[in-house]
């Protein structure tokens, strides 16, 4: 039992806290997170911007240090430019990385094409049916990425479910040849991130307000021009924000190219990835993602304004 | 709003539903094949289950997989949870804006990246500090550190949209502001939290690139385990194993589903009870 002296004694105290946890209490919550992050996400790519101007070197870690102290107390910056010069020379790193723009871009356009309907579908039926399809949408999301491209190898390779369904239908006389050629690498990416374009499209069309529509329809708008005018606009920050989810990780795909593509499916991801553990050449490697990095400024920036705009609304 | 889908919503949504399943469906069917070819239906058999259970390797990579995400999933959820909390009940402090960005951009940057400069971090580390060695501690440190921004994601929805009411009551009746916090609206945040350590843990026990940049000698993952069998084609132990994994996760995720619409559907009644 709390007294009331206790109380009145206690009272000035527990402000003084109050205004305590106010002022510097919030850094005990702040701190660990942002700290935590800036160590081991931000800093991080400051190693990787000053290995991009090492050398490579036959010892562990396989580079050179960048600045070195000589005997006679100079310190010395040396600073290897030939690193990005040489992303430049050999067109294989400009190739594959226009190679991985246009299989995501496409990609992209495809699921945003899937996704729209199907989250506009949800977002008209009852709110029960709501939550069961919402379920069968991120279930998949929650299984294994790997596993799943892995199960559609399962129906598109030569002896899968695909061909052999066609050719008992009589469809086609020798099987298809889908695995290890682009289309497979677009399946992937679709099949793999579809999920990702119907959530945030989801959540927008959810909010929209039908009155708008109604409206439209009793000012004598047919119904393609006030999804077009209405529906369209008024979902913008969901296409954008779903838009970005599926292409900024479709370009830096490493999975899906490697089990599904061919060789020729050159994907900025799996140059990368040879680079690093083929070749070892890690600045040549920390190189490639750091000028892959300053190019998805862009993106990345455009989803980070819409998603907070999506969160704030 | 309801009523009146059109028959071309509804196909889309079930071409876009079946292009989902499908391949799991088939997959799971592929698993009780009794043949090694996996063209040939050879009958209904248990046997790369069986198969799977004499396998040291995936069995210590699962374990090994385990462990990880357990640890995982807890430090992202008590990371990402306070990192919540800064963004919602703290509107205005220093370096604000460098924390919502370092939160939203392990959501889309691609994961080779982050692996890559996790790498390099860590490769620097042991060279100045003589710590981590590269393995298990790594791994885990590599995937807090974006697990914990699904954690903030999924927490912020639902602290922005918690009643404040009761915390100020509790306040207003001498609690402190940490404690009224975990009287009153840290309960409401449970199912959030639940479901955030469970997809922690599943993104943890999913990943392959960054676990294999940022892992060392002797420390292979499941998904490396997998990924190594897999490039050299299919093989019908796998399709076992993937098989046994997606029908786990499924059925905590279903459990998830279920516990947090109770809760919510209580929540909804309390609200109602007390009105009256």
């Amino acid at each position: 039992m709390i007294s009331a002296a206790d109380a009145g004694a206690g009272a000035p105290r527990r402000a003084a806290a109050m205004d305590w946890f106010a002022r510097r209490g919030k850094w005990l919550i702040i701190l660990p997170p942002m700290l935590y992050l800036l160590v081991f996400f931000l800093i991080p790519f400051g190693f990787a911007l000053s290995i991009s101007f090492a050398d490579t070197a036959v010892r562990v870690p396989p580079f050179t240090d960048i600045l070195s102290v000589s005997p006679d107390w100079h310190i010395h910056l040396t600073l290897n430019l030939g690193n990005f010069k040489y992303l430049f020379t050999d067109e294989v790193y400009g190739l594959s990385y226009l190679y991985s723009l246009k299989t995501a871009f496409f990609s992209t356009v495809v699921c945003l094409l899937l996704g729209y309907p199907m989250a506009y579908g949800i977002a008209r039926t009852s709110k029960s049916t709501q939550s069961i399809l919402l379920l069968i949408i991120i279930l998949p999301f929650w299984t294994s990425f790997l596993l799943r491209v892995y199960a559609l190898e399962g129906i598109i390779r030569e002896t899968g479910l695909l061909n052999t369904a066609l050719l008992w239908l009589g469809v086609i006389d020798h099987p298809l040849q889908i695995m290890r050629t682009t289309f497979a690498v677009y399946l992937g990416i679709i099949y793999s991130y579809l999920p990702f374009m119907v959530l945030p499209l989801f959540a927008t069309l959810e909010k929209l307000d039908h009155s708008l529509l109604e409206a439209a329809g009793d000012l004598g708008s047919p119904p393609w021009r006030a999804f077009l005018e209405v529906t369209l606009p008024l979902s913008m920050p969901g296409i954008i924000a779903g838009s970005m989810l599926v292409f900024i990780p479709a370009i830096g795909e490493f999975v899906i190219p490697t089990l599904l593509g061919g060789p020729d499916n050159l994907m900025i991801g799996r140059v990368l990835w040879d680079e690093f553990f083929g070749n070892r050449d890690w600045p040549v490697a920390s190189a490639v993602a750091i000028a892959f990095l300053v190019l998805l400024v862009g993106p990345i920036a455009l989803y980070q304004h819409y998603s907070t705009k999506q969160l704030e609304a | 709003m309801e009523n009146r889908i059109s028959p071309f919503l509804i196909s889309v949504l079930c071409i876009g539903i079946a292009i989902l399943y499908i391949p799991i469906l088939v997959l799971i069917g592929y698993s009780f094949n009794a043949s090694a070819l996996v063209s040939v239906w050879g009958g209904f058999s248990t046997h790369w289950y069986t198969e799977l259970i004499h396998n040291d390797q995936i069995l210590d990579a699962a374990w090994l997989s385990l462990k990880i995400g357990v640890a995982v999933s807890t430090g992202s959820v008590i990371l990402g949870t306070l990192a919540a909390i800064s963004l919602v009940r703290f509107k205005v402090f220093r370096g604000r804006l460098l924390l919502t960005g370092m939160v939203n951009a392990p959501l889309v940057m691609p994961e080779i990246i982050t692996g890559i400069t996790q790498l390099l971090l860590f490769v620097s580390m042991l060279n100045l500090l003589g710590w981590p060695h590269r393995g298990f501690t790594t791994i885990v440190i590599a995937h807090i550190a974006f697990c914990s921004a699904y954690v903030t994601i999924t927490v912020q929805s639902r602290l922005a949209s918690a009643d404040r009411l009761l915390e100020e009551a509790a306040m207003d009746l001498g609690s402190g502001p940490v404690r009224a916090f975990i009287d009153t609206t840290l309960p409401g945040l449970a199912p959030a939290l639940a479901s955030s350590w469970l997809l922690s843990f599943t993104l943890s026990l999913d990943d392959l690139v960054i676990s294999s940049f940022v892992s060392g000698p002797g420390a292979s993952t499941l998904p490396m385990v997998i990924f190594s069998k897999v490039k050299l084609g299919v093989s019908p132990d796998v399709n076992a194993l993937a098989s046994l994994m997606i029908c786990l996760v499924g059925v905590c995720v279903l459990i998830a589903g279920h516990l947090m619409r109770r809760a919510e559907r209580r929540r909804v009644l309390d609200a109602q009870m007390a009105e009256r």
